[in-house]
């Protein structure tokens, strides 16, 4: 190790002859079997119950009511999948979801960029107290403000519209508090001011300068943002009771009064599939911006 | 074109913010501050949206309410099985993590895996799981000699497997987070204390802990406002679509309550000034826990 603070003479001296821990001198440590040992059954714990509602899915309803269970897929998926699409409107699930996400994250990512150019580049009156009051917001709990949001669709006559769910999903405190922490250090002052001198306006820098420059942050914040609102549920549940996202539409496939479990859990398949392909390709990022948010948060 | 200029530079950026703030404000803040006013009011929505002022009674029904009180304690309860597991395990799995390792992102990814799933994916999973006849953990009890459980019907039983759902979603994100403060506490600590004897144990608590200050209470307190809003895992656990959280209101958490007053009973006063009681609560324990751990984390360092 080249950062060894002291000649290894003096090492053999004070740390005991213990040969074990010899071998592990250095940092981080190398990993043992047993540190390879348990984090593959930690990992194996987390995909278990989504590999088994992968085997729930393949199999036909009498498999699944088996003791002791079935635990290797079966050949029965697609015609699962077709009874999921025959039994409820499954198709016009996703396409909202399709829809809700996609508008968000569009949005997110430009509101997000736009507030933390102007946040992080530029200086204006009350900047620091605007900037404490949109971080400040993210802490509040929003469910609880969820009644007279209610009141507020109805009056806009909004309920079981997809706007309901899309126009308060337009911006959110998280997304610019990031894309000012990144802002800040990912655009370089000599670039803004060469484009002032150039004549640019402020917008202009935006748009020339800061968004090809925030644009691995952008792929970040845009996948998180999609993901969440994937995934939302309680918020959708409430005001489309008609026009369901699939995370509604997958509750109330779940909640009979005798629960078909095959069919049930072939709808949970369908509806973390795309958040799967999503996570398959771009893993690397999503867990780069959940460690990169959590040294700055 | 010099007052153009000056107008861009000082003017552009409130521009910028504002749809943040409008928006925020419209949609965020407003029905926040609104659910206020509507808790001071008999406010039902099956009455053609009718109300009138009531002052404090929906208060002090809310007080005098066994219902209520039992869906706080529900809260508490699922919350505190919830978050002090799953921080510990998140603690011990970020050190894990926190070695040289082959397949470093695979493993990372897999677990946070559980985290990019929804609530209701994985509650159905679950539900499934702990059933009572064909499930997956009755069955597993069987093998090791013990009896099978009706997940659903007890008040430990039920707090217990929604607490592990919650749990299961919610550890590894918060592995990755430990582990990112991990890699930032300076090599030359572990060098020196492995200098002085110090075995892994005792770095692990006398530097990794310690220098993780600042990280453990962000999570606690993060899991503290989460965990007591906790509604959809109770509500899908259940298997039906009630909000009463069991047959005996077993597991209706705090938030559940309040949608069940809400959107079933359609109750508007009275479920906002649940929303006021519970935002209250939550406030008192994410101080009371902010306090708590800054004390812990300081004892340890």
């Amino acid at each position: 190790m080249t950062t060894l603070a002291s000649p290894p003479s003096e090492r053999t001296e004070t740390a005991p002859a213990h040969p074990a821990r010899r071998r592990s001198f250095g940092y981080p440590r190398r990993a043992s079997v047993w540190t390879y040992a348990a984090l593959l059954a930690v990992v194996a714990g987390s995909v278990f119950p989504l590999y088994w509602s992968f085997v729930v899915s393949s199999q036909t309803s009498e498999a699944v009511a088996q003791v002791p269970p079935v635990l290797v897929p079966g050949g029965h998926l697609f015609d699962n999948i077709a009874r999921v699409f025959a039994s409820t409107d499954f198709a016009r699930a996703l396409l909202n979801s399709f829809i809700v996400s996609g508008s968000v994250t569009v949005s997110v990512v430009f509101f997000s960029t736009l507030a933390g150019f102007a946040f992080a580049k530029l200086r204006f009156r009350g900047r620091k107290a605007l900037l404490v009051l949109a971080v400040a917001t993210s802490m509040v709990p929003q469910q609880l403000g969820i009644i007279p949001l209610y009141l507020l669709m109805a009056k806009l006559g909004w309920t079981d519209h997809l706007a309901a769910v899309i126009v308060p999903g337009l911006v959110t405190a998280f997304g610019v508090f990031f894309m000012t922490q990144y802002l800040g250090t990912a655009v370089r002052e000599e670039l803004l001011e060469a484009g002032r001198i150039d004549g640019c306006s402020t917008f202009g820098l935006y748009w020339h300068v800061v968004l090809p420059v925030a644009r691995p942050a952008a792929a970040v914040l845009g996948l998180f943002t999609f993901m969440q609102a994937w995934n939302d549920f309680f918020w959708p549940l409430v005001v489309l009771q008609n026009n369901a996202t699939v995370q509604v539409a997958l509750s109330s496939l779940a909640s009979g009064y005798t629960t078909d479990y095959t069919l049930t859990l072939t709808g949970t398949l369908l509806a973390t599939l795309p958040i799967l392909v999503i996570f398959m390709v771009l893993g690397r990022q999503i867990v780069g911006g959940i460690m990169q948010g959590a040294i700055k948060g | 074109m010099s007052v153009l200029t000056r107008l861009d530079t000082k003017g552009s950026p409130y521009l910028y913010i504002l749809p943040f703030f409008v928006l925020f404000g419209a949609f965020g803040l407003f029905p926040l501050i609104y659910t206020g006013y509507v808790s001071f009011n008999d406010w039902n929505l099956l009455d053609a949206g009718a109300h009138h002022w009531v002052g404090l009674a929906n208060y002090r029904e809310l007080l005098h309410d066994p219902y209520f009180w039992n869906a706080l304690g529900n809260t508490l309860s699922i919350w505190l099985l919830s978050t002090v597991p799953q921080l510990l395990a998140a603690l011990w799995i970020a050190h894990l993590l926190n070695h040289r390792l082959r397949a470093r992102t695979g493993l990372r990814m897999g677990v946070l895996l559980p985290n990019i799933t929804s609530i209701v994916a994985v509650t159905i999973v679950f539900t499934q799981m702990f059933g009572r006849d064909f499930g997956m953990i009755n069955w597993l009890l069987g093998l090791v000699g013990a009896g099978p459980v009706d997940w659903q019907a007890d008040t430990w039983s039920s707090h217990l497997a929604i607490s592990t759902i919650v749990a299961w979603r919610w550890t590894g994100y918060n592995a990755l987070i430990y582990l990112a403060s991990m890699q930032a506490t300076p090599h030359d600590l572990y060098e020196a204390a492995e200098l002085d004897g110090a075995s892994s144990t005792q770095q692990f608590w006398r530097i990794t802990v310690p220098s993780l200050r600042p990280t453990i209470i962000f999570t606690a307190v993060i899991s503290t406002i989460g965990g007591l809003q906790i509604m959809a895992e109770p509500l899908l656990f259940a298997g039906t679509s009630t909000p009463t959280g069991g047959s005996d209101r077993q597991f209706q958490t705090a938030a559940l309550f309040m949608y069940e007053q809400g959107f079933r009973e359609f109750r508007f006063g009275y479920a906002s000034a649940i929303a006021w009681a519970l935002c209250l609560v939550i406030a008192i324990f994410a101080i009371a826990n902010f306090l708590l751990t800054r004390r812990i984390a300081t004892d340890e360092g």
